[in-house]
């Protein structure tokens, strides 16, 4: 064991879907205890990047991808129950479909009340406003109860103050945590670490109090940052984005 | 002929403009057409009838006055049909969905093919030699084929599914608990509407289940026309066309268990079956041919030769051609009969009339209309031809006019819209034909293993020389000729998918 504390290392990393490449020569290295934001315009292969982290190490990695991944058919209560699914046998799982668990059912009742959600535990998730929807995937990651959290754009749709208070909560849940998020001020305020993302390449990775958000807002105006060496925009042909040299 | 198809495919795949997808459209269809007008000459359509009109009116006298004189054996039959399909539905599709969480797998992918590929007819003459005339053989007969095809479409619709709620789950969770929080309550919908038309299938293959001797709706109707009596016909025949048509008034999730139960208790008896085959006997020995078993090459050489020539090839050209005939003749009833029935084209109200005949056309098994056939042209392919082109043709132009019908309620009308036959050619057609197209090439398989079957009524198709076969008690001609079946339908059901492919259309 060469490095306790390293839980994800990605070096030169590439990905690309067909001939499309979303990701191109990425380094990341990601230590226990961290907690990292991942910005940059849609598109540049934030979703991507935390695909390939929870690759890595799925055991210990409770996911919430964009959208939430729910079930549309299954109450709230299942859908957070799902986190747990490796925690019960089968048999109990199934059971559980027909009549909820006593133990999972006290569990699962504290989050959805942390999380706002106790009058809806037992309605279909299709029935959910988009922000209610958000929570109980939200409530999904933090009953898996693993030490690192994977979150792509994890409180878009809810109003700023929720974010905020939602946010903490995830962060202070988990020791490690990589999120993809638009909101930059929500970034700098919450995390130790911002790595921004432009066109399958990183273009800045630093910690979060040395940024201020004019200088983040230059990322998704324009490429050309400090930080991008010149080699490589010679080498990114298709850019779409204006370019000021 | 597979060059010209592969040719067909390449050139739709090299040419995905616009304007050529109707060239490829075309030329799929030109080939089907060619195919068919080559089989026409070799296929056998002779009229054996001398007056098949005089027979016609009587059978149009029995649906016009239906009359039972027994009501309670007409009430019995209708009760072991729905028994049969019932139950056979109740324990194949959860097989069946067992099957299409392991569908991955190439044996199980194998064995689904290989039982959805023999008909329902066939597995319940295998099972008669068995189990004699016998709930369970009536059962079996469904449920076998029934499972491998619940497998493959289950298989299918998880395939449609999003990935991402799977990817939220414990790595560790276990499999089934895996498929039952994800999987299966996203795809359950489509697993019920699926699992609801299947059994509306069964119901007509219990019926005709009747036609090798069950107690089915069939039977009765086998013997009814038999005896010239008519009206009793006449009376089966709606009985049956009501049961299905009102399905979904009576087929509720919440009364399933006690209909159930009432199944289980209407299963009829075994009759005339007095030794229990013995199923090792008939899988070790029965089954294979006697040289084969005693090792005699020489002689297996000549048993096979002698099986071909008089028997599998002569089967196997007829059943081909008649499919083929059937096929393009399915095409044609579906564009004259789909406008009829779609609101566009036949008005809101007229529609009705033409709705109520596709549906008559949808329910009626096959078998049964090839019988009706049969009675008017005497035994050759062209009642087969007809009942198969007329039940499919109904069922496609139903989903067709409803397509459109659907289409036209999301649509705002243009004042400038064509009408009549303008509207018909230059609008409707056109919008429809890819998924016309598609669901035809989908039936294809379908109407091969049907006009397979119809050999039981006495056409030399491959089902007379089975059933031949096994009235003279020799199972090893039997499974030849079942298996060389299977294997011709596995053929057209991978070109048909191909074909399908090869022009893209959105699955109906």
């Amino acid at each position: 064991m060469a490095d306790d504390t390293l839980l994800f290392q990605l070096t030169n990393a590439s990905h690309s879907y067909g001939e499309q490449p979303v990701l191109q020569g990425i380094d990341l290295r990601v230590q226990r205890g961290e907690k990292l934001a991942l910005l940059g315009p849609s598109g540049a292969g934030k979703s991507t990047l935390l695909n390939l982290l929870y690759a890595q190490r799925p055991q210990e990695c409770a996911l919430q991808p964009q959208g939430g991944a729910l079930v549309e058919l299954l109450s709230v209560y299942h859908n957070i129950f799902m986190g747990g699914l490796d925690r019960v046998g089968t048999l109990a799982a199934l059971w559980n479909l027909l009549r909820p668990l006593a133990a999972s059912r006290q569990e699962i009742t504290a989050i959805a009340v942390q999380l706002g959600l106790e009058e809806k535990l037992w309605h279909s998730v299709d029935r959910l406003s988009g922000g209610q929807r958000q929570r109980v995937a939200i409530g999904r990651a933090l009953y898996r109860r693993q030490p690192i959290y994977l979150g792509d754009e994890p409180v878009s749709s809810v109003d700023p103050l929720q974010a905020q208070l939602l946010l903490s909560h995830i962060l202070a849940q988990h020791e490690t945590a990589v999120v993809s998020l638009h909101n930059r001020r929500l970034a700098l305020e919450n995390f130790d670490r911002v790595v921004v993302l432009q066109e399958g390449r990183i273009c800045c990775d630093c910690a979060a109090a040395e940024l201020s958000s004019e200088q983040l807002d230059r990322y998704y105006l324009q490429s050309g940052s400090p930080e991008t060496a010149p080699g490589h925009e010679a080498a990114d042909a298709d850019g779409w984005v204006i370019r000021t040299s | 002929m597979r060059v010209a198809l592969r040719e067909a495919l390449s050139q739709s795949l090299l040419q995905p403009l616009r304007q050529s997808s109707a060239r490829s459209l075309n030329s799929v269809c030109l080939l089907m057409i060619g195919a068919a007008l080559l089989a026409l000459p070799f296929a056998d359509f002779r009229i054996y009838s001398v007056d098949p009109w005089s027979e016609l009116s009587r059978i149009g006298l029995g649906l016009l006055l239906p009359g039972w004189e027994q009501p309670l054996s007409l009430l019995q039959a209708i009760g072991h049909t729905i028994a049969f399909a019932l139950l056979a539905v109740a324990i194949a599709a959860p097989l069946g969905l067992l099957l299409a969480m392991v569908f991955r797998w190439r044996l199980v992918r194998l064995l689904c093919a290989a039982v959805r590929s023999v008909h329902e007819l066939f597995w319940g003459l295998i099972f008669m030699q068995l189990y004699g005339i016998s709930a369970l053989t009536g059962l079996l007969a469904i449920l076998v084929p029934f499972t491998g095809m619940f497998a493959k479409v289950f298989a299918e619709i998880f395939e449609q599914q999003s990935r991402t709620p799977a990817q939220t789950l414990p790595p560790a969770a276990p499999a089934l608990a895996r498929y039952v929080y994800t999987l299966i309550p996203q795809s359950l919908p489509a697993l019920l509407s699926y699992t609801r038309y299947r059994f509306e299938c069964a119901l007509r293959s219990s019926a005709i289940l009747g036609f090798i001797g069950l107690p089915t709706l069939g039977f009765h109707l086998e013997s009814a026309f038999k005896q010239g009596h008519y009206s009793e016909a006449g009376a089966l025949l709606w009985a049956f066309l009501l049961l299905i048509a009102s399905i979904r008034y009576w087929l509720r999730p919440r009364l399933l268990p006690l209909y159930l139960l009432a199944a289980l208790w209407a299963l009829p008896e075994t009759v005339g079956f007095s030794s229990g085959g013995s199923l090792w006997r008939f899988i070790s020995e029965d089954i294979w041919p006697t040289p084969l078993l005693q090792g005699d090459w020489p002689a297996l050489a000549e048993w096979g030769a002698g099986m071909w020539q008089q028997q599998v090839w002569p089967g196997l050209l007829q059943t081909l051609l008649l499919t083929q005939v059937a096929v393009v003749l399915t095409g044609v009833v579906i564009l004259l009969s789909y406008p009829l029935a779609a609101k566009s084209l036949a008005g809101p109200w007229m529609r009705w009339p033409g709705r109520f005949l596709l549906l008559a056309l949808r329910s009626a098994p096959e078998m049964v209309l090839a019988y009706l056939f049969l009675l008017l042209f005497g035994p050759s392919g062209l009642p087969v031809v007809l009942a198969l082109a007329l039940h499919n043709g109904g069922l496609i132009a139903f989903l067709v006019a409803n397509a459109s019908d659907a289409e036209q309620a999301t649509r705002t009308p243009r004042p400038d819209d064509p009408s009549g036959l303008k509207r018909y050619a230059y609008v409707e057609t056109p919008r429809r034909f890819p998924a016309l197209l598609a669901l035809l090439f989908y039936r294809w398989e379908v109407i091969l293993r049907e006009s397979a079957i119809m050999g039981l009524l006495g056409v030399a198709t491959l089902g007379f020389f089975i059933d031949s076969a096994f009235e003279e008690i020799r199972y090893d001609r039997a499974m030849l000729l079942i298996v060389v079946g299977a294997l011709l339908n596995m053929v057209v059901d991978t070109v048909s998918r191909r074909l399908r492919r090869s022009f893209a259309a959105a699955p109906v």
